[in-house]
């Protein structure tokens, strides 16, 4: 089984990506912006919420329910889709998924070139680069989501979960319209430019045979699925063609019906802070005379069995997608979602693309973070994403320690060292002595600006404070020697 | 072995834990979190017509039945509409004289483009998140009479109106069998520098008439 998780292997590491995004000025302009918007009104949002923190509560439990009977429930869902005239089929990665598409559309819209498919913003399509799959075969996915539709029509790539341009100002946006759509006197005014994807799309939906959704949520219970969106076109491509195609990861079924009360109270707010986004289109199989008569499911693996191995590694696969915790990263704000090199980018594309790919090509994304604790504190399902991103760094450096190359490397070897000095005290004050000798040289207005080697990573851009003249441990010692004659002379000043 | 035995085989084998009975496990999940309501029915209706003005919503209030009509009437005139769709099921005595009502009986999209309108029931409302939930069946409509028009206008009746989202969840948990959707306001886009845009495919304009 080959996972893919979008472009992930031929992306550059996530130090080097950085670096060249950081340089970006306008893109970090409007990285700030976006994120600083949704994460005012979220704040907002969740504030009114007297039972907050008991949803994200609910939200954790039924998901952590959910996964620990993974099998019973997608079971019980494929079963109640089927009664209800859809038809499930399952995808152990990528390719399979890709393929199961390809026939599906081969088979109700025949072998034309250029059949045109419409599609609503789907996150597990980008994972399996669904687009590219189908244009290799010839087929012409038309994205419909507004900022889909901005990152199809300009050649680009998502940068967030939920708001996959917002890397892009009005005036980029413009202009890939103008070019794009053939309208040279298109304005910069948002209005206009949301006027301009309505009137593109609209024949598109109504010629449009087949429709590609994802899916926020599978209910077990009743075999129904919803799609939760802002702009319309999401019921427009589950309601108009005659054929729907949804593309669910495993992870995404619930229980039942009732479950979707904690979801659809947290997600919206956290997503884009709203109290409640403009629709929610939930369906069951095929309903006759009303919507697609033909509809298939494609269940999706691709590396999510291996999450569940792992207790605090399956705590990923609670996630909902909202984006809050790319809102919050003060990683993420600085450098976009680009840098991360996966379409899941933030904290949690930091340790779902890793694992999906048991770690080949992110291996440095464990390490694109702070450890601060923003994400988990928006998580609306609880995931404690710094847990789980220690827990991946220390499986990269084990693997690396496997290899010769990586037991002979300067950080290896430097981290043994400090490990050896730190386990006794001894050891760490004569250290301790060398450093304070060792230092002086790198001393600049009393702040270590310019360590060499390793450290330099440290002090290239923060100064760091050198190690003083007495340390505690010094103190203490000495504190302990003249401890009774100072007491002896404090009690006899009192008198 | 089929991909469906293989995940199957991989998620039992990942979870490595003795099976128990999930139907017992998922009724001992506690929910502590808000579940019934604890406005006053004024107040309650109240906060949900506050919720439908923040989404720029249009609201008109009768109490009568009788009243519908002429409020029907003023939702179109206000649009400068004069036709509109309707389930064939909508009662007809609440339908004003004027204006012209195209019945859907299973209309092609072709004949639903170009209609600017379109009235509908519902079957429950949220007032704290300011949602209308129809449940795409008789008077609701399809699903595709409610999405191609430029203006919905829909009846809320007051007793439909719940205040919490769990609570209109119970009330519809029985309906799943049709296909359901929940709409907050008009259809809107937030994708261009987070700017809210109002009206992207969806109806750019939803009028709410409260009755009962």
């Amino acid at each position: 089984m080959s996972v893919i998780v979008g472009k992930t292997s031929q992306a550059p590491d996530f130090p080097i990506a950085a670096k060249s995004a950081l340089k970006n000025d306008q893109l970090r302009r409007n990285v700030a912006h976006a994120t600083n918007v949704i994460r005012n009104k979220r704040a907002l949002r969740v504030e009114e919420m007297p039972d907050w923190e008991d949803l994200r509560q609910a939200g954790s439990d039924i998901k952590a329910h959910t996964l620990a009977h993974l099998d019973h429930y997608l079971e019980e869902f494929a079963r109640n889709c089927e009664l209800a005239g859809g038809k499930v089929h399952w995808a152990r990665d990528a390719d399979e998924a890709n393929s199961i598409a390809i026939n599906l559309i081969r088979h109700y819209g025949g072998t034309e070139p250029g059949l045109e498919v419409i599609k609503v913003k789907t996150m597990t399509s980008d994972e399996v680069q669904m687009n590219h799959a189908l244009e290799a075969a010839g087929i012409k996915p038309i994205e419909t989501d507004l900022a889909d539709m901005i990152v199809q029509l300009g050649h680009d790539e998502p940068s967030h979960i939920v708001v996959p341009a917002l890397h892009k100002n009005r005036v980029e946006i413009r202009d890939i319209f103008r070019k794009q759509m053939g309208l040279p006197e298109l304005t910069e005014q948002p209005e206009d430019l949301t006027n301009a994807a309505r009137h593109y799309l609209r024949d598109r939906f109504l010629r449009a045979k087949i429709g590609i959704s994802g899916a926020n949520f599978a209910i077990a219970a009743t075999g129904s699925v919803g799609v939760v969106e802002s702009e319309g076109n999401g019921r427009m491509c589950v309601t108009l063609p005659e054929v729907l195609i949804t593309l669910i990861g495993i992870e995404k079924v619930l229980p039942t019906f009732a479950d979707l009360e904690v979801i659809l109270q947290t997600l919206p707010r956290s997503a884009t802070g709203e109290r409640m986004n403009p629709y929610n289109s939930i369906w069951t199989g095929v309903t006759p005379g009303d919507g697609p008569q033909a509809f298939h499911v494609i269940l999706l693996d691709n590396g999510r069995t291996r999450l569940l191995e792992d207790e605090i590694e399956r705590e990923t696969l609670a996630c909902i997608r909202c984006g809050a915790c790319l809102n919050a990263c003060p990683v993420y704000r600085e450098t976009g979602g680009h840098a991360y090199g996966s379409i899941y980018s933030g904290p949690i594309g930091a340790i779902l693309s890793p694992q999906l790919q048991s770690l080949e090509h992110s291996r440095s994304l464990p390490f694109a973070s702070t450890l601060c604790g923003a994400c988990y504190e928006v998580c609306p399902v609880k995931i404690n994403i710094p847990e789980v991103l220690i827990h991946l760094r220390g499986r990269v450096v084990r693997e690396d320690q496997k290899t010769l190359g990586g037991k002979l490397s300067a950080e290896n070897i430097a981290m043994q060292t400090v490990a050896t000095v730190f386990q006794d005290h001894r050891r760490y004050e004569a250290a301790q002595r060398l450093a304070r000798i060792g230092q002086t040289i790198f001393k600049r207005d009393g702040q270590l600006t310019n360590l060499p080697g390793m450290a330099g990573g440290w002090t290239r851009s923060r100064d760091l404070r050198p190690i003083p003249k007495q340390s505690f441990r010094d103190w203490w010692k000495a504190r302990d020697k003249n401890g009774e004659e100072t007491r002896e002379k404090k009690a006899e000043e009192r008198a | 072995m089929t991909a469906r035995e293989e995940i199957l085989a991989r998620v039992r084998s990942a979870l490595h834990t003795a099976p128990s009975d999930p139907v017992a496990a998922h009724a001992r999940l506690s929910h502590t979190y808000n579940r019934i309501g604890k406005l006053s029915r004024e107040a309650c209706l109240e906060l949900f017509i506050d919720r439908l003005v923040d989404y720029d919503s249009e609201i008109l209030q009768v109490t009568a039945e009788s009243e519908i009509p002429q409020a029907i009437a003023k939702a179109l005139q206000h649009a400068d509409e004069h036709r509109a769709l309707v389930a064939p099921v909508f009662p007809a005595a609440c339908l004003p004289p004027g204006f012209e009502f195209k019945l859907d009986n299973a209309l092609p999209t072709s004949e639903i483009e170009g209609v600017a309108a379109v009235v509908t029931t519902c079957e429950a409302a949220v007032a704290a998140t300011g949602t209308i939930i129809l449940v795409h069946d008789g008077a609701q409509g399809r699903r595709v009479i409610t999405l191609m028009p430029d203006h919905h206008i829909c009846l809320v009746h007051r007793d439909q109106v719940f205040e919490l989202l769990p609570e209109a969840m119970t009330a519809i948990a029985g309906r799943t069998t049709k296909p359901i959707t929940t709409i907050s306001g008009p259809s809107a886009t937030s994708d261009i520098e987070m700017t809210r845009i109002r009206g992207v495919h969806g109806p750019r304009r939803l009028t709410v008439i409260l009755y009962g």
